[in-house]
């Protein structure tokens, strides 16, 4: 069973990103996916302190500390962008008018419910704009290790951590398959190379078909 | 005569904070925060502050150094990594926090500013955030009851003002200046350049001066947080 790596799962997420979209990427993981935009997709990427048309790293020279994103790392603004406030920010999240949130995650339900802000006993750090990204986006995906580092499950028929949102997740992206979320269970939509769809049910407690 | 909210010493501009007082303090990350006023407050020694930022800052800047010297009651935030003294406060239980989602946040510091009570949004539907909130469904789903936020003094940067209190920010670092710069009962902007009335181009103006009473010009470290480059050619 050989799968997806990272970079892979980011490469299969780009294909989903239609010209004109503005697409919110989640800290970490989820960011490599802008490595992979085709060159002929105009993208706006946003990002949730005040940012719509997120560019790359800039290089040492340039770098300004008044221009950052959402993960506080020093960034570049494209032609067309544009700065806000976060209360903007968060009422083009709210208000629908970013087209696709890709996050990342430490369980997801069947039902679309998403856990990744909390683990029980652990220090809390905060949900940021998590709580804000998954509640009212037009699609969320999430792209996350099948999983985790003691081999459980992260496809799940319920949350076991405190949930992020309800309801709300469309897709997910693992290291094993591309799944959609429907009221059956997981649909697996695509296969990784080498992966069968019995070694993606040997690794999901969620009900999974295809 | 001319309205001039000037103050050419910081730590007059910041008059009338006490112990127990309710602050707003912009910037997100490291970005756009009040580094001067953070600076002042600590020199005041004002005590049991209770400070609504979206993050508490690192350890040796920002909101960190009043962490420090345990002037902060009470943090309301979204997100408080990064911070090994908050960290050790809050399992000592000598650090309320409270933590709200990031867009709730914002919007009630909006509500707050602009004379609305509170809101409805789906934000933290069916989680912990929800829990002892009203609900309503609207067009049938449901969304939660969430309450404006004010402060007795908010302090915002800004990068530049006029001496009405005019105020225009630069990129990123507006943040959650803007809301805060109108939530305050008090609001102290310092900035990075104060030019003459007239000199702002009214159209460019991101918050109107009514809503700042005072204001100074300060000097910046502008920490980055997170260096992140590429390579040339790269």
């Amino acid at each position: 069973m050989m799968g997806w790596n990272r970079n892979q799962m980011a490469e299969r997420i780009a294909k989903e990103i239609q010209n004109g979209f503005a697409v919110n990427l989640g800290i970490g993981m989820p960011t490599l996916v802008s490595n992979y935009i085709p060159e002929d997709k105009q993208i706006m990427l946003q990002s949730e302190n005040g940012l719509l048309g997120m560019g790359a790293f800039p290089a040492e020279k340039d770098m300004d500390a008044d221009l950052i994103n959402a993960g506080k790392q020093t960034v570049t603004a494209v032609a067309g962008s544009s700065f806000f406030s976060s209360a903007e920010s968060f009422a083009m999240i709210r208000g629908q008018h970013v087209d696709l949130t890709v996050l990342g995650a430490m369980e997801i339900a069947q039902n679309g419910d998403i856990a990744n802000w909390m683990i029980p006993g652990k220090m809390v750090k905060g949900m940021g704009g998590a709580m804000d990204l998954v509640a009212s986006a037009k699609r969320v995906i999430v792209m996350m290790g099948h999983t985790s580092k003691s081999g459980s499950s992260k496809l799940l028929k319920k949350c076991s951590l405190p949930l992020t949102g309800v309801n709300c997740v469309n897709q997910v992206i693992t290291n094993l398959a591309y799944l959609d979320v429907t009221p059956q269970g997981f649909k697996v939509l695509e296969l990784a190379p080498e992966v069968s769809f019995e070694d993606v049910q040997k690794h999901t407690e969620a009900d999974v078909y295809q | 005569m001319s309205i001039n909210k000037v103050y050419s010493d910081p730590a007059k501009a910041l008059e009338g904070v006490k112990d127990g007082m309710t602050l707003m303090l912009g910037g997100f990350g490291l970005c756009g925060i009040p580094e001067v006023a953070i600076s002042v407050l600590k020199d005041m020694g004002v005590k049991e502050l209770t400070c609504i930022s979206n993050n508490a800052g690192v350890d040796d800047f920002g909101l960190g150094l009043l962490l420090q010297t345990h002037q902060i009651k009470k943090m309301m935030s979204s997100y408080v990594g990064e911070n090994k003294t908050f960290e050790k406060q809050f399992l000592e239980g000598s650090l309320e926090v409270d933590l709200i989602p990031q867009g709730t946040l914002a919007e009630r510091i909006r509500a707050g500013g602009a004379g609305i009570p509170g809101f409805y949004t789906a934000t933290g539907v069916g989680t912990q955030i929800a829990e002892g909130k009203d609900t309503k469904i609207f067009e049938g789903r449901t969304y939660l009851l969430e309450t404006a936020l004010k402060a007795d003094f908010s302090f915002v940067k800004a990068w530049k003002a006029d001496p009405y209190g005019n105020l225009i920010f630069k990129k990123t670092a507006a943040n959650f200046n803007p809301m805060m710069a109108k939530a305050g009962k008090i609001t102290v902007a310092e900035v990075e350049e104060i030019v003459e009335l007239g000199e702002l181009d009214p159209d460019q103006v991101h918050v109107p001066g009514i809503y700042v009473q005072r204001l100074f010009k300060g000097q910046f470290e502008k920490r980055i947080e997170q260096k992140t480059f590429q390579e040339k050619n790269s």
